[in-house]
């Protein structure tokens, strides 16, 4: 604790560096895997080739592709982006399958209905498809959430700056309470960023509330709630 | 590209196939490490994941463990575990084991909560005991469940293995810590290359496996599409399934 208040300032410097890490490569995740899994659900054949491709991707460790893409990419092997490329590969792997399945959630008659209404393409896909999509696809991102923050933290081998170095330090100077801090710390930073995604789907699905009974927010509970919409409607 | 290159020459290289930091030794402890650390996990999780499937007991608490492990940082518990239970194999593989029960736990008890009651029920009725009901009805029918939670965490332990090298011991991340130390890129890239190639051999061999020992009617099964899904099965719509089966 005392060696916590001690260098407090550090300890933030590093949790805001995880942070950024963590968080930047689920928005890129996000931005790409959306409109490439409407672009692919369709199609069967693309469909299963992307769902490959991402296992395939996925498989591979983070301390490996951290050391593989530096040349790829042509940057320095202590250069942050290795780590926000490497992220966004696992997010879009991780992304790409959960957005499929989202997209699917969302019944076909209410695809209908908008293109009877008049919606355009264009309109039906953001005004029906993603928010009706939004449950299943907060579930797929709170788990790329935890999964980041743990992640970024085996950066730190390499040397890039985060919350990992806690435990390099440590090891180094057999200090237990460095590497305790550490640890809380990240257990924090992800806890922090679950309950920013409950939120944030909370305020971005106010529907599943109104019809849910208990416990509200999670992925699985606001599906069976569209399907119990799908019911009385 | 000469990095490239190097590093083709080093993974061609006679000398470093052989002897005591050869690539088949190395590769020999990463498996070694990768068994020893799953079987343990496997003997813990297996069991437990099955009776909380079966009986319905312990649901909540399990769901709640699983997902606080899965936020513990890997390399954090794997220095905490060397610092306080001091060098050697077994502190790394301790620490192994507890971020291997929870996709193991999650994958065993959602398998076995995928499988429909009815069908319980019905096991039940024609004079099945309790044993044979897990056995014979709800393990062969949960296994696509089952079988993603037990990939998601074989590729888990094969990753994380590479870790354990900082600290320092065997396996394929040698190649990584000592190349970062010596400024040899090459050997660093190809221990990666290694490391990627492992797992995904491994993964490929156990999507086989699976394809093998799946009963042909799961695979018409509506639940049928779920059997490549890898992670994600062990991971949001395993929850989302058991979750969904009490709703």
């Amino acid at each position: 604790m005392e060696w916590f208040l001690a260098n407090s300032a550090m300890v933030f410097g590093l949790a805001g560096q995880h942070f950024v890490l963590a968080v930047v490569p689920m928005v890129l995740g996000l931005l790409i895997s959306v409109p490439l899994a409407e672009l692919v659900r369709g199609r069967r054949a693309l469909r299963t080739a992307v769902t490959t491709a991402s296992s395939l991707l996925y498989t591979i460790p983070s301390l490996a592709l951290f050391i593989i893409l530096p040349p790829v990419l042509g940057t320095r092997i202590l250069d942050p982006l290795n780590v926000v490329v490497a992220l966004t590969i696992y997010a879009v792997a991780l992304l790409v399958r959960a957005a499929m399945d989202a997209f699917d959630s969302v019944d076909e008659e209410f695809r209908l209905a908008a293109t009877a209404m008049g919606f355009t393409p264009y309109a039906r896909f953001l005004r029906i498809d993603i928010p009706l999509s939004l449950p299943v696809l907060f579930a797929g991102l709170r788990v790329v959430s935890v999964s980041n923050i743990s992640l970024v933290s085996v950066a730190a081998l390499l040397g890039v700056g985060n919350l990992g170095m806690l435990f390099t330090d440590g090891l180094q100077r057999s200090f237990v309470t460095e590497v305790v801090v550490g640890i809380i710390g990240i257990l924090v930073l992800a806890l922090l960023m679950d309950a920013l995604l409950v939120l944030l789907e909370r305020v971005l699905t106010p529907w599943t509330r109104a019809a849910a009974k208990p416990a509200a927010g999670t992925g699985a509970t606001a599906m069976s709630t569209i399907r119990i919409h799908e019911g009385a409607g | 590209m000469d990095v490239f290159a190097d590093t083709f020459i080093w993974l061609t290289s006679p000398a470093n196939w052989s002897g005591s930091g050869g690539i088949p030794t190395r590769l020999f402890e990463h498996l070694q490490y990768s068994a020893l650390v799953l079987l343990i996990a496997a003997a813990v999780a297996l069991p437990l994941g099955m009776l909380i499937g079966h009986t319905g007991r312990g649901r909540v608490a399990a769901v709640a463990a699983a997902g606080a492990l899965r936020a513990l940082p890997t390399l954090g518990l794997l220095v905490l575990f060397a610092l306080l239970a001091g060098s050697g194999l077994m502190p790394p593989v301790w620490a192994l084991v507890i971020l291997t029960v929870p996709p193991l736990l999650a994958g065993s008890y959602a398998g076995v909560a995928s499988v429909d009651r009815t069908v319980v029920d019905g096991a039940r009725a024609v004079g099945m005991t309790e044993l044979q009901i897990l056995f014979r009805v709800e393990i062969p029918n949960g296994l696509p469940v089952l079988a993603g939670g037990i990939r998601t965490a074989v590729l888990q332990v094969i990753a994380t293995v590479s870790v354990v090298a900082y600290l320092p011991l065997g396996g394929l991340g040698r190649y990584l810590f000592d190349g970062l130390v010596l400024q040899d890129f090459p050997r660093m890239l190809g221990g990666s290359l290694l490391i990627a190639a492992l797992a995904i051999a491994v993964d490929l061999i156990l999507a086989a496996v699976q394809r093998m020992i799946l009963s042909p009617g799961l695979s018409t099964d509506s639940r049928g599409g779920r059997k490549s899904a890898g992670d994600l099965a062990a991971a949001a719509p395993a929850d989302a399934d058991l979750q969904g089966g009490t709703a």
